[in-house]
C-alpha cells in the first residue's frame, strides 16, 4: 500500500483561495473564527459530515482549498442557519456554505451523482425556464438523472399525493417569461463586459 | 387592512391545503389579501448554491412587482419568507450587488423596490389582527387538544424580527387562542431535514424521527407547523421512518388549519382531508 502524507505544509496551501472568500458577500468575517466549536454542535447534520462545521472554517481559512470544495460538509448544510445564529463571532455560515457550493459547481469538483448538487443545478434550470417549480417534476427529473432505484422507493409517497390531491402533473409556469429572461441575460451581458475589461 | 400575497411554488403544489386554509381564515377575518401578481419563484435554498447575483435578481422582480403597491407582503412559506426578506438585506448592505440587480431589472422594465415589507402570517395574526380579535371569532374552542408547536427553522432564523430565535411564542399563542393546549417540547426549531429527505435519505429520515417520536413522546395529539416543506417532510414520510425506525403516527397541520377549525371553518374549506397521516382521530366528535 502506498503511504501517503496526511499533513500539508503550509507552502502546499493555497492562500489566495482563503482571500477569494474573505471577498466575497458573507464570508468577509471569516478570519474572526475563534474555533470555539459552538456551530458544529448546533448543527443537526454534522454527525454525518466529513469535516464538521468548524473544521471546515479552518480549512477554507487556511487554503485547503481541494479539501473544501469536494467535502460533503458544503452539501450537507440544509440552510437551518443554526450556526449562525449561535456563532459569537456572527460569522454568516451558512453563506459560507453557499458561496463554497457555488464555487465547487462552477469548478466542476462537486462529489459526482451525489444527488444535491444535481438538484440545485436542475432546479436553477426549472426556474429559468418557466419561473416556478413544480415540485414533482423537480424530484422525478433529479432521480432518473442521480438514482432510479431510489425513485422506485418513492412511489408509495407519491400515490399518498395522488390520493390527497397534492400532485401536480403540468409545469407551472408565469406568463412574463420574457421578462424573467431579460433580467438574467442582462445579468450574463455584464458579467461578461467585467470578465474582458 | 390589505395585503399582497406571495404563495411560492408548494402552496400551489405539494401545500395547498396551506393556501386553502391561511385564505379561508383571513376571509373569515375580514382581511383583504391579493395575490401578487405574475408572481415567480423566490429561489429557495437550492438557487443560491447555483448563482448568486441571478438569486438576488430572481426574488428582486418579485420585490419589484410588489412595490408597485403601498401594502405589505404576507409569505407563508418560511423558504420565501426567509429569501425576500435575504434579498432585500443583501441589496441594501452591498452597493455592488444592488447596481447589478437594478440594473438587470431595469433591462426589463421593472424597477427595484427598498419599501416593501415581507410578513409571516405569524407576524400577522398577532401583531397587525390581534389575538383579542381572533380570539372573538373563535366558536368551536378546541379545548382538550395537545398540539405541538414546530416552527421549524426559517422562520425564525436568521431574519425574523417578530418572534425569538430559540423560543418563539407567536404560534403557541395562536394555538392557546383556538382553546388547544401546547406541549412543552425542545424541538420547536429543529431542522425536519429540508430537501435532504429526498437527497439523502437516511439523513433526512433521522431528522424527522427524531421531531415526529418526540412530538409524540411529550403527548402532542398533532404536529403544527407554519413551513410547507416542514409539513411535506413530516407528513409525507412517516412510512418511510417506520421501516428505519419505529412506527410514529400523528397528524401535522397547519397552524392556518388549527385556527380555521376553532373559528368554525369547515375541515373540508380548510384541506384537512389532504393529510397523509389521517387526522381522523384528531377530529372524532368535533
Amino acid at each position: 500500500m502506498p503511504l501517503e502524507r496526511k499533513v500539508k505544509y503550509e507552502n502546499e496551501c493555497d492562500k489566495e483561495f482563503a482571500d477569494w472568500v474573505t471577498s466575497q458577500t458573507g464570508g468577509e468575517n471569516l478570519r474572526h473564527c475563534i474555533q470555539c466549536g459552538i456551530c458544529s454542535a448546533a448543527c443537526p447534520l454534522s454527525l454525518y459530515m466529513d469535516y464538521t462545521p468548524r473544521r471546515l472554517i479552518n480549512l477554507a481559512r487556511a487554503g485547503f482549498k481541494k479539501e473544501v470544495l469536494s467535502s460533503l460538509t458544503i452539501w450537507l448544510c440544509a440552510s437551518c442557519y443554526a450556526c449562525r445564529v449561535e456563532c459569537p463571532k456572527e460569522i454568516q455560515i451558512t453563506d459560507i456554505m453557499y458561496l463554497l457550493k457555488r464555487k465547487a459547481i462552477e469548478e466542476g469538483v462537486y462529489p459526482r451523482r451525489f444527488p444535491i448538487p444535481v438538484l440545485a443545478r436542475e432546479f436553477g434550470r426549472m426556474v429559468f425556464m418557466f419561473g416556478r417549480v413544480n415540485e414533482t417534476l423537480l424530484v422525478t427529473d433529479l432521480f432518473l438523472r442521480t438514482n432510479w432505484f431510489k425513485f422506485l422507493s418513492m412511489t408509495g409517497l407519491g400515490l399518498n399525493l395522488i390520493r390527497t390531491g397534492r400532485m401536480s402533473y403540468l409545469p407551472e409556469h408565469i406568463k412574463n417569461r420574457g421578462q424573467l429572461r431579460k433580467i438574467m441575460n442582462a445579468i450574463d451581458t455584464e458579467a461578461k463586459k467585467g470578465e474582458t475589461k | 387592512m390589505k395585503y399582497q400575497y406571495f404563495p411560492g411554488c408548494s402552496l400551489k403544489g405539494t401545500g395547498r391545503a396551506y393556501e386553502e386554509s391561511f385564505l379561508a381564515v383571513f376571509r373569515a377575518l375580514g382581511v383583504e389579501v391579493k395575490e401578487l401578481e405574475d408572481w415567480n419563484c423566490c429561489g429557495a435554498t437550492a438557487y443560491m448554491s447555483v448563482d448568486e447575483t441571478k438569486s438576488y435578481a430572481l426574488a428582486g422582480r418579485n420585490l419589484a412587482i410588489a412595490g408597485r403597491e403601498n401594502s405589505d407582503v404576507i409569505a407563508p412559506c418560511s423558504a420565501c419568507y426567509l429569501v425576500l426578506n435575504k434579498t432585500m438585506k443583501g441589496i441594501q448592505e452591498h452597493p455592488e450587488l444592488r447596481g447589478k440587480v437594478t440594473r438587470a431589472l431595469k433591462a426589463a422594465g421593472l424597477d427595484y423596490s427598498d419599501k416593501v415589507k415581507v410578513r409571516h402570517p405569524l407576524d400577522v395574526l398577532v401583531n397587525d389582527i390581534g389575538l383579542e380579535k381572533i380570539k372573538k371569532h373563535v366558536k368551536n374552542p378546541l379545548t382538550g387538544m395537545k398540539l405541538a408547536a414546530y416552527y421549524g427553522c426559517q422562520v425564525v432564523r436568521p431574519f425574523a424580527t417578530f418572534d425569538d430565535q430559540h423560543n418563539p411564542l407567536t404560534m403557541d399563542k395562536l394555538i392557546e387562542a383556538s382553546g388547544a393546549e401546547c406541549v412543552t417540547w425542545p424541538l420547536k426549531t429543529h431542522c425536519c431535514g429540508g430537501s435532504l429527505t429526498g437527497t439523502v435519505t437516511e439523513a433526512g429520515l433521522r431528522m424527522v424521527y427524531i421531531i415526529l417520536s418526540e412530538a409524540k413522546k411529550r403527548g402532542a395529539q398533532a404536529i403544527v407547523t407554519p413551513c410547507p416543506l416542514c409539513q411535506f417532510n413530516l407528513d409525507g414520510y412517516q412510512d418511510q421512518v417506520a421501516s428505519a425506525y419505529e412506527r410514529v403516527d400523528i397528524p401535522v397541520l397547519y397552524f392556518t388549519q388549527v385556527i380555521g377549525l376553532a373559528m368554525g371553518l369547515s375541515p373540508r374549506e380548510l384541506g384537512i382531508k389532504r393529510g397523509i397521516a389521517s387526522a381522523k382521530e384528531l377530529m372524532a366528535g368535533r
